[in-house]
């Protein structure tokens, strides 16, 4: 079927994990992602998946740890002190080189904060909030049909890095609506293929093949080493792969916004907005926040004058265009916090009173 | 019009979310862009609730909007919130039932609609929020009707298939006098 469908981002992400073969989910409520773990709580068991309502975040990213190790296709979905809670466990993962794809429908923090949205996560996902030297493949999709093709695409780098994939979304995607078209339903993995589809996976030896070993704890200094030096090869080689970005309306722009996720629709129409006055804007969109897309900034032209970090935290990627710009220009913030949106209006009066641009 | 963006604001349990919803689902049978964005949160019957969506010809950017086409106030506080933000010459449509204050606007087109009384018409007061939809549509013209019965069609099956022809009713009850 070619058919658009109306649906909340939540239910949409949802739909489009279990297309991508998802049998498995865990999950505990919490605001502004509850729709996702309601429709995985419905639809799962009808496609002969298991839901389980764990008692906790904590419980939910072991189980997650466990549904992967025996080589399911696993998704587990959270708000941000939720996902603050499974930190621990994204360590693992990266230590155990686990597939699993987490979805973060964030929120204002920091604590428990607000349910409204936030974007204050930023450092939580693309630095880690875990133990020890990892890195989770980070993207953030900007409409809810981008979040639906992420999801298909996270699964993949999943699978292929042996890493966990978290799609960053807010409040504001998980709770809206837009027409989306799904993806083609794949089958799932079946039980009887993991072993030769994922040789790693615990499914048992039966006297037919050497044991496997998944474990994070190495006792010997050079065995860790050595597990380190491989996965940072690993990540490296992600670092040249996985950047992706969308330019808008940059060839001629004087003022660059940096903005991803949800702001970056707002930029847009502040970018129409200024140039219907004459102001030449444009905007830069990391698509994934891990790898960041340095790539972008060298692709500006000579006639940048400025950047603008636009974000819902009090400046987080801010860094990484500070670092991506390299002291070529200078970088400004426009931020909102608490759970308040930026208007485009807003980001249009923010952007004439900045110092750099008077 | 190209863009409408439309503002529906009420107490909850008046069907202002649904509005929207179904304004939005019948643009995209139209074949427009939409966007539906509600605001949520420890939103209850009684407490305020709202939504803002937009349909256009062309892609939507931002769903968050700086100002509106269309303003539609279920109650005083939703009047007294978003008649702002509304564009001069705007749509500002007044559920009368229940509100009993004037707007500050003179500049824009103000249409008072006593969804409650005109659903008691029909013998159906559950239907008033269908009356305040019918009456955004006619005047704005931002659907078709008959793409708002497609939309019930879709949405009313089975047994409560027999619930679209009072819905369907409720659209038209309201008496618009073009101006």
């Amino acid at each position: 079927m070619t058919e658009k469908k109306l649906m909340k981002g939540n239910e949409a992400f949802a739909e489009a994990a279990l297309r991508n073969g998802c049998r498995f989910y865990f999950g505990y409520p919490i605001t502004p992602q509850n729709e996702l773990t309601e429709y995985m709580s419905r639809e799962l068991p009808l496609r002969g998946g298991s839901f389980v309502q764990a008692e906790s975040e904590l419980a939910a990213i072991n189980m997650a740890y466990g549904g992967a190790v025996s080589g399911g296709r696993v998704l587990i979905s959270s708000s941000s002190p939720g996902i603050a809670l499974m930190q621990e466990g994204i360590s693992f993962l990266c230590s155990t080189e686990l597939p699993v794809v987490l979805i973060n429908v964030s929120r204002g923090g920091p604590g428990i904060g607000t349910i409204q949205p936030g974007q204050a996560d930023y450092n939580q996902a693309t630095r880690g909030g875990g133990n020890g030297d990892y890195h989770v493949i980070v993207y953030a999709p900007s409409s809810i049909q981008e979040g639906v093709d992420l999801i298909g695409k996270a699964f993949e780098m999943a699978d292929l890095y042996r890493n966990p994939v978290m799609i960053l979304a807010d409040g504001m995607l998980g709770q809206m609506m837009e027409p989306v078209l799904l993806p083609e339903e794949k089958n799932p993995l079946r039980e009887e293929d993991i072993p030769s589809v994922k040789p790693w996976a615990l499914t048992g030896h039966k006297e037919k093949r050497p044991h496997n070993v998944i474990k994070s704890l190495f006792l010997v200094p050079e065995a860790l080493e050595k597990n380190l030096t491989r996965w940072y090869g690993k990540y490296q080689r992600a670092t040249e792969e996985l950047p992706e970005y969308e330019l808008y309306q940059t060839e001629d722009a004087e003022i660059i916004y940096v903005a991803y996720g949800s702001t970056a629709r707002i930029v847009k129409e502040s970018i129409q907005m200024l140039r219907e006055e004459g102001i030449k804007a444009g905007l830069v969109r990391p698509v994934s926040l891990w790898p960041f897309p340095e790539k972008a900034f060298e692709e500006l032209g000579p006639q940048v004058k400025n950047l603008i970090s636009v974000e819902l935290s009090m400046g987080q990627m801010i860094q990484d265009v500070k670092l991506a710009s390299a002291g070529r220009w200078p970088v400004s913030l426009i931020n909102k916090v608490g759970g308040i949106l930026l208007s485009p209006q807003d980001i249009v009066d923010e952007t004439k009173k900045l110092e750099v641009n008077r | 019009m190209a863009v409408h963006k439309i503002i529906i604001a009420g107490f909850g349990g008046q069907g202002v979310m649904l509005i929207g919803q179904m304004l939005a689902y019948a643009g995209m049978l139209e074949g427009k862009e939409v966007t539906w964005m509600p605001s949520y949160g420890p939103e209850m019957r009684g407490g305020t609730a709202n939504c803002t969506v937009i349909i256009s010809d062309k892609e939507i950017s931002s769903p968050v909007v700086s100002s509106a086409t269309s303003v539609v106030a279920m109650n005083g506080p939703s009047l007294e919130k978003f008649e702002d933000l509304l564009i001069p010459g705007g749509d500002l449509f007044i559920n009368t039932s229940i509100i009993d204050i004037p707007s500050s606007r003179t500049d824009v087109e103000i249409h008072e609609v006593d969804c409650s009384g005109l659903a008691m018409e029909l013998k159906n007061d559950k239907v008033a929020n269908m009356v305040m939809m019918g009456a955004i549509a006619r005047v704005t013209g931002v659907v078709r009707l008959e793409s708002l019965e497609k939309v019930m069609e879709k949405n009313f099956q089975g047994k409560k298939a027999a619930l679209i022809p009072i819905n369907v009713k409720a659209l038209k009850v309201w008496k618009y006098r073009e101006k």
